[in-house]
């Protein structure tokens, strides 16, 4: 399946978890969160939370800010 | 103009020493530092270590974006160094659903409930979108959230946050970054004295004297980012917001005297001697007459 990743397309096993997803683009879950069509996936349920095609996720972490 | 003077300023009676502690006290929590430093526009990481740990700051913010593998160091690594409670913001939300749901993301990355609420109404002067502001707010209170709202240096609008539940307000001195300073104090005095939670000028802070003016008009706390982060020698600089926040806090506490169009001696004229070989032209004879005038000096 196919999901936007932060803006970009990425092919996933039509299974995959958010926590696969973090474990695959962060370095630690520590700070991280996750959004899939605009609403919050709580870290309590990344290992749960299974992606479907055309799934919008945003992932994110801490960045310098004001 | 005069800032509204302190309710009970320490000290009146001489019981107390100033440097006794003299704690801001957010939703029940107290910090020892009136100065939050945010973490934008640091040109680096160490650099941003060392000016943190100057400033003395408890508090400092963090943006949430999206995760580049590519960037080096971690912005929360240093934070934990400095022992500093990190509060989130919303910076880059242009509307409140935005902005509650990236605070529902940071609650989620951060582990904390605290927020500092941005929405932007404007990309050139990047004031507050004041209507979604208090909506976002009222949402994210009902959600148990603790927060801390930039807005204008409106005191309706400030206590209108107050009302639907905000901790504190943060009003602007000057728009974000601009280091213009304090473009309105007397508004930030009358919202001093509108609204009961602490008071926290937030953004314009160009220099020390800055900040020190804010909290001379009573501010609560000054939370300033670029100031320091982008000054020649930012730890230098967050050296000097620390004095001038707690040079600002003691002199609203002790009271500042009033202004005045003319001199008021604070040497007494009792009991001045006349030495002046000519009586008319001594010292004595002007405290009791006045200036000399031409006549009295026996110009032509």
């Amino acid at each position: 399946m196919r999901v936007m990743l932060n803006g970009l397309a990425a092919e996933l096993a039509d299974d995959a978890t958010v926590a696969e997803l973090v474990a695959r683009h962060a370095a630690s879950p520590k700070g991280v969160a996750v959004a899939v069509n605009a609403e919050v996936v709580p870290k309590s349920a990344w290992p749960q939370h299974h992606l479907a095609d055309g799934d919008r996720v945003e992932m994110l972490k801490a960045a310098q800010g004001g | 103009m005069e800032p509204a003077r302190p309710q009970a300023a320490r000290g009146t009676s001489g019981a107390h020493p100033p440097e006794l502690p003299d704690p801001l006290v957010i939703a029940g929590e107290p910090f020892n530092s009136r100065l939050i430093m945010g973490t934008g526009g640091a040109p680096g990481l160490d650099v941003l270590e060392d000016a943190l740990i100057a400033s003395g700051t408890e508090m400092t913010t963090v943006a949430l974006r999206r995760i580049d593998p590519e960037a080096p160091g971690s912005v929360l690594d240093v934070i934990e160094r400095t022992g500093a409670r990190v509060l989130p913001n919303t910076a880059g939300c242009f509307t409140a659903a935005e902005a509650v749901l990236t605070a529902k993301l940071a609650r989620d990355a951060f582990e904390t409930d605290w927020i500092k609420l941005e929405v932007i109404g404007d990309e050139d002067t990047l004031l507050p979108e004041v209507t979604d502001l208090v909506d976002a707010a009222e949402q994210l209170v009902d959600d148990g959230f603790v927060v801390l709202p930039y807005t204008t240096d409106d005191p309706v609008v400030a206590r209108r946050l107050e009302s639907v539940g905000c901790a504190a307000v943060m009003p602007l001195g000057s728009p974000i970054g601009s280091g213009s300073g304090i473009r309105n104090p007397y508004n930030l005095a009358i919202i001093r004295e509108l609204v009961r939670v602490p008071v926290i000028l937030d953004a314009g802070i160009g220099t020390a004297s800055d900040a020190a003016l804010a909290m001379e008009l009573g501010c609560d706390a000054v939370l300033l980012a670029t100031a320091v982060t982008r000054a020649l020698d930012p730890t230098r600089m967050a050296l000097a917001m620390k004095h001038a926040v707690e040079a600002g806090r003691l002199a609203h506490l002790a009271g500042r005297i009033p202004r005045r169009l003319y001199a008021q001696a604070s040497t007494t004229f009792d009991g001045l001697p006349a030495l002046s070989p000519d009586p008319l032209l001594s010292s004595a004879t002007y405290a009791c007459h006045g200036p000399l005038t031409k006549e009295r000096r026996g110009a032509p």
